[in-house]
């Protein structure tokens, strides 16, 4: 066939590169590859930024590192951060999962803190009440508080078809200022801008409560929460691959027409799957009240868990299970990231993780080549 | 103006290509394609679906470009890099699914894309240039209505006066017959022979064999990405070769359909209405019934309801008058649940869009219908093996060609797709069985085996709802065919044996542009 | 009536930002592409304003600057969106991360910075005579204010009235049908995703130099990049009806901030006075007003039957087989 080869083929760079659109699935391990390499790019990228801003980018991620997973009491430090995103992250897996784009898990996370906060600030238990009392109760008023403010964003979807985005994301400030009034009035603790310590009976147990039968224990803070966001990842893990909602939300996420089709009910599922993630989220809330700052409080609270969660949610590629690695590694950079100067580091990190995932997907569904020019012939 | 080829001998042909070759990821489109079109020529490229002929028009339109091969237009050596140029060039396409925007006017659509007016739109100086214009050719069209408010036959006026107004010399129609009704497309062959007339040189793209022998001089047939007869005279040829050619083999014409006593109605739908989704009426007056081992036809152009017909029926639509009985149970106004558990199934129209979840695997497919109950699912929770047997068994006996059934269905062609739908559809054993254009885009082969399927479900007893536009699929399958204009029923044809004649034929076209049956014959007896 | 008047002037100098932000993000959806970014891109622009004009004295480089920087982010999210066509919801996320994270590591310590010299106020001779009216509009304002006054007709004109807002339309509705005819939708799309980067730096801009000067972390803007999000959708792609949108929320933000001032208001004694906590409810109402209009909003966009660009949020790819 060489002579048809035109001279002008041949006059050409030898090499060329094709793009084209995948015909078979990648083998398996080829997204995690590409995701590794996602965050590994973005590390650099974001150590360049460091650079730009003044600070000394190696010394910061060797500081990252030894500040996150150094020893057993920072990582039982770093665990007490994961916990907050797991669930924040499971959130945003299950509504992502459905295309439904809640980022309102910060909002709904605050209500959560609020929602077990109420039961204890109402006094409608003594503080002498059974834990066995107390955190169920709370767990139950943290996921409903938090359904609830998903679910707002939820109906008006489902009922007006009104943008989700934006509307979960107005949630977020009405969930900060709401809970600015109670701390601010009515639960103020002598005018700070706080509420008063919650009883320790209503504190979610801490590897430290048992550090007098096991030494090794002191000082650890890992708490109850963490137990709560592995096993609500593996019932989500559960409910989404083997259970008939599970695949009533997968068809509607990949395809809604084709689920309506199918006769799913549409505006049903939009509600509760938003009731679902606002649940998650409001027990990350909860969590997050009685295993670690144990009063109502702004700044520990609304410190951008939810967001966090979304990042998390698409690294983990909205498996729940991954989520829960994923959060932990998160939950290391946010740790150690609070002493880094200057401050805006971690969050800068994370955004500039988020966009190079999004950017590499593209290696999962096109093939780059490079041929041989004289191949086309 | 005499056209000379680059050593300024004077050659015949305006446009030449040459060995064209273009590769698909898994898909030879042309394989060193040679084609040629003399100036004033209604040129015809015929080919089966997939057989390559829009890939090739698409290359000389500038849309798409050759691996290999090279185009002369008048002699001239060009690379076309976008369609902008093979415009410059005077070349010009009418697509099958018309690129006109329906928010913006005629002449709005026409100015897209062009040099003047250089920044200020001062329209009304436009409309009348556009007026005239249309003036010459017959092709009438009020250069400021909205695009969203003309017909599909207008639409296509717009197409090809923006083509004209832009100078093209060469007009490449894909499938223009497509979405006419037979009286428009007799008017389309009147603006097109006038064209050619005017020194225009039209390439006409289509399947039909009828169609090509009746309007052009000269044939190319495609099979498979290749030449199997370059530039015959239209004179010369029958359709049987012509067939032959195109498919490779002999091609009959009809599908065998054996006798079977209808039984009883299983559905009844009265003057059905409702609106589609502009809020426009789409279904006026429509009635029709349905009886088990029937194949009952809808005919029409596209865009008189049909769509909105299947999607009241099957319960995505909702109706704002009549009824709908399905074995004398009201299904209309219910959510699609409703008639999926009463036996309605549904082969849409459109396959990636409604009939399939692409990313989910070809066993999440399959189970779309099923995944209620046992095997597939006990309680709340699935049964992955059983589901995976059924996938597994329905791959085997609708012979779904695919590595295996965790594939997502994305990958699959769109015959193996049309297959997994069917395979899930008719699992199901229905009653009611809808089919909205189950056959289109797919190749002989795969056309066959759906008729062959529809027909066995007739003879199981199922009552079947087939809405097409292709006359001849519906002549040769349905016992009875009711045709559509506008959503009102116009009239029904009883088939008896699949003996179809011309003046069913015309009646049908007739009643697709608007003159009910009872009317026709009316008008005949005056005649006589 | 006096302090209807200086609400009404406040609200127009407020609603001024949400003006450039929302006008910016109605030229990157008019032509198909959803940028979530808005608020991230306007704390990018707030603060490059801010700090360029603290180095150099000169308001008008700040704003300059802040719209390149505005302006390059945004061509990330056009990278991703338009050549790798990934999703436009997720993109748009990270960008207000990315923007917001970049902010905060570049603007850390501004803050404390001192006085800077601001954007120009103005009145218009003649015009500012008009009683009423003229003291609302074109009295003691901003020049960025008066820019916003002309710019909103101007977006008008150009999308509905010249050959590129037709293309624009064009691109937005029926990206094929524009292709075929030669347009670069790749390379339009990039150009609008600039020019709505360009405008919500503006917007960043005019909250630090002109509107609340100052560098105030992530509360400089405090949202009001996702309000101008849900104002495009309120104002249905249209400037003029953008313009209405943004004076309105402007007004409503400063009637908050006044109603707490009085002790007795109406002639009863203020509650928001005495009870500084019951501010927090104040502060719910533009962000459950926004809730509120996108309802009122989506509930037209159904009832009539229009609305976002048909091609909004779908990544083009020029002759896609049936993959």
């Amino acid at each position: 066939m060489s002579d048809t080869i035109n001279p002008l083929t041949r006059a050409r760079f030898p090499f060329k590169i094709q793009v084209e659109p995948r015909l078979s699935e990648p083998p398996s391990w080829f997204p995690a590859l590409i995701s590794f390499g996602a965050v590994i790019i973005a590390l650099i990228i974001g150590a360049v930024l460091i650079k730009i801003a003044g600070g000394d980018p190696i010394l910061s991620y060797i500081h990252i590192a030894k500040a996150s997973m150094g020893d057993i009491g920072v990582l039982s430090d770093t665990l007490v951060k994961a916990t907050p995103i797991i669930m924040t992250a499971l959130a945003c897996s299950v509504a992502f999962r459905m295309k439904l784009w809640n980022i309102g898990a910060e909002g709904q996370f605050i209500m959560g803190a609020f929602g077990a906060s109420a039961v204890v600030l109402s006094h409608i238990f003594p503080e002498t009440t059974s834990p066995w009392i107390f955190i169920p109760t709370m767990v139950l008023a943290g996921m409903l508080a938090g359904g609830i403010w998903g679910l707002i964003p939820g109906y008006l979807k489902a009922k007006f078809n009104v943008n989700e985005i934006i509307t979960s994301l107005m949630m977020n400030y009405i969930a900060i200022s709401w809970i600015n009034y109670w701390i601010f009035g009515a639960w103020s603790e002598g005018g700070f801008q706080m509420s008063p310590k919650f009883p320790v009976n209503s504190w979610l147990p801490r590897l430290l409560d048992y550090a007098k039968t096991y030494k090794i224990l002191s000082g650890l803070t890992t708490h109850l929460g963490l137990v709560f966001g592995i096993v609500a990842a593996i019932i989500l893990w559960f409910v989404i691959f083997r259970s008939r909602w599970g695949y009533e939300i997968r068809l509607i996420g990949d395809n809604p027409s084709a689920a309506r089709y199918a006769g799913i009910n549409l505006t049903l599922n939009t509600v509760l799957v938003m009731f679902l993630s606002g649940a998650l989220a409001g027990l990350g809330g909860m969590s997050e009240v009685t295993g670690m700052v144990h009063r109502l409080q702004t700044s520990p609270i609304a410190a951008g868990y939810g967001f966090t969660g979304i990042i998390v949610a698409w690294l983990s590629k909205l498996n729940p299970l991954v989520i829960i690695v994923v959060s932990i590694l998160f939950g290391g950079l946010i740790l150690a990231g609070r002493e880094i100067q200057p401050s805006g580091v971690p969050k800068m990190i994370q955004g500039t993780i988020l966009v190079c995932l999004i950017a590499s997907d593209y290696l999962l569904r096109y093939r780059i080549r490079i041929v041989h020019s004289a191949e086309e012939a | 103006m005499e056209i000379t080829d680059h050593t300024g001998a004077p050659t015949p042909y305006i446009v030449e290509m040459r060995s064209i070759t273009k590769r698909f990821p898994g898909v030879l489109a042309n394989d060193h394609v040679d084609f040629e079109l003399k100036r004033g020529e209604i040129h015809a490229l015929l080919g089966e679906n997939g057989a390559g002929k829009s890939t090739l028009m698409n290359i000389l339109a500038g849309l798409y470009h050759q691996d290999g091969g090279s185009i002369l237009v008048k002699g001239q050596s060009v690379n076309f890099s976008s369609p902008r140029d093979a415009i410059k060039a005077g070349i010009g396409m009418v697509h099958q699914h018309f690129m006109l925007v329906p928010s913006q006017t005629v002449t709005e659509n026409i100015l897209l894309g062009l040099e003047n007016p250089r920044f200020l739109m001062r329209l009304n100086q436009y409309d009348s240039k556009i007026a005239a214009l249309g003036e010459r050719f017959g092709l009438i069209v009020d250069p400021k209505a909205k695009i969203w408010q003309l017909s599909v036959g207008e639409q296509q006026r717009v197409e090809i006066l923006k083509m004209i107004y832009r100078g093209a010399e060469v007009l490449i129609m894909d499938e223009p017959t497509a979405v006419l009704a037979p009286q428009e497309i007799d008017g389309l062959f009147k603006i097109l022979r006038a064209m050619a007339a005017d020194g225009k040189s039209i390439i006409f793209i289509s399947h039909k064999l009828q169609e090509v022998t009746a309007i052009s001089d000269t044939v190319t047939v495609l099979r498979r990405g290749k030449v199997t007869a370059r530039s015959l005279p239209a004179l010369n040829v029958t359709r049987q070769e012509l067939a032959k050619l195109m498919v490779g083999r002999d091609v009959s014409f009809t599908a065998v359909k054996a006798f079977k006593e209808p039984g009883k109605v299983v559905l009844d739908i009265k003057n059905l209405k409702t609106d589609n989704d502009k809020g426009l009426a789409a279904l006026r007056d429509f009635s029709l019934d349905i009886r088990s081992g029937e194949i009952v036809g809808v005919a029409g152009v596209a865009g008189n309801g049909q769509r909105e017909l299947a999607q009241v029926i099957t319960g995505l639509r909702r109706c704002t008058g009549g009824q709908v009985f399905l074995n004398g149970t009201k299904v209309e106004n219910h959510e699609p649940i409703f008639g999926i558990d009463r036996g309605i199934s549904y082969i849409p129209e459109d396959r990636t869009q409604v009939g399939t979840a692409p990313n989910l695997s070809v066993t999440d497919n399959i189970i779309m219908k099923r995944y209620r109950f046992t095997p597939i699912s006990k309680g709340s929770v699935i049964n992955i093996k059983a589901a995976t047997k059924m996938a597994n068994d329905l791959k085997i006996s609708y012979e779904i060609s695919v590595p295996n059934v965790e594939t997502p269905v994305r990958l699959l062609s769109g015959g193996n797709l049309q297959k997994v739908i069917l395979a899930r559809e008719i699992s199901g054993k229905p009653s009611l069985m809808v089919a909205v254009q189950p056959t289109r885009g797919l190749d002989v082969g795969a056309i066959e085996g759906v008729h062959r399927l529809l027909l066995e479900q007739r003879q199981a007893g199922a009552a079947i709802l087939l809405i097409s536009e292709e006359l001849e699929e519906l002549l040769s399958l349905c016992d009875r065919v009711f045709v559509i204009y506008e959503g009102c029923t116009m009239g029904e044809i009883k088939i008896h044996n699949q003996e179809t004649s011309q003046k069913m034929i015309e009646q049908i076209g007739m009643m697709m542009t608007g003159t009910p049956l009872d009317q026709i014959d009316l008008g005949a007896e005056e005649h006589v | 009536m006096e302090a209807i008047i200086v609400i009404l002037q406040a609200g127009i100098a407020n609603g001024t930002v949400l003006l450039f932000a929302t006008l910016g993000e109605i030229f990157a959806e008019r032509s198909g592409v959803m940028n979530l970014g808005v608020e991230g891109m306007m704390l990018l622009g707030a603060m490059s304003a801010y700090s360029v004009t603290i180095a150099t004295g000169n308001p008008w480089l700040g704003l300059l600057v802040a719209m390149l920087v505005s302006g390059l982010l945004s061509q990330i999210h056009a990278y991703i969106t338009i050549t790798l066509k990934a999703d436009q919801v997720v993109s748009g996320l990270a960008l207000t991360f990315l923007g917001t994270g970049i902010s905060l590591v570049l603007g850390e310590g501004l803050s404390k910075a001192g006085a800077v010299s601001l954007v120009p106020v103005y009145s218009v001779p003649l015009l500012s005579a008009i009683p009423i009216l003229g003291k609302i509009f074109f009295t003691d304002q901003s020049v960025l204010v008066y820019f916003g006054f002309i710019l909103a007709p101007l977006a008008w004109f150009y999308i509905n009235r010249t050959r590129p807002g037709m293309h624009l339309r064009a691109v937005g509705e029926y990206p094929s049908a524009a292709d075929a005819l030669g347009i670069n939708i790749f390379a339009m799309r990039y150009a609008y995703v600039f020019l709505g980067g360009m405008l919500a730096g503006l917007a960043g801009g005019t909250i630090s130099l002109a509107i609340s000067p100052g560098w105030f972390s992530e509360m400089t803007t405090g949202g009001q990049g996702w309000i101008a999000v849900g104002l495009v959708i309120f104002a249905q792609w249209d400037p003029f009806k953008a313009m209405f949108g943004a004076y309105i929320f402007g007004a409503l933000n400063r009637v908050i901030l006044d109603i707490q001032l009085p002790k007795v208001i109406l002639g009863i004694a203020n509650p928001f006075f005495y009870h500084t906590y019951l501010g927090f409810f104040l502060q719910m109402i533009p962000y459950a007003f926004t809730i509120l209009v996108l309802v009122i909003g989506s509930h037209e966009a159904n009832r009539k039957r229009m609305g976002a660009p048909a091609a909004l949020g779908i990544p083009y790819v020029r002759g896609e087989r049936g993959l």
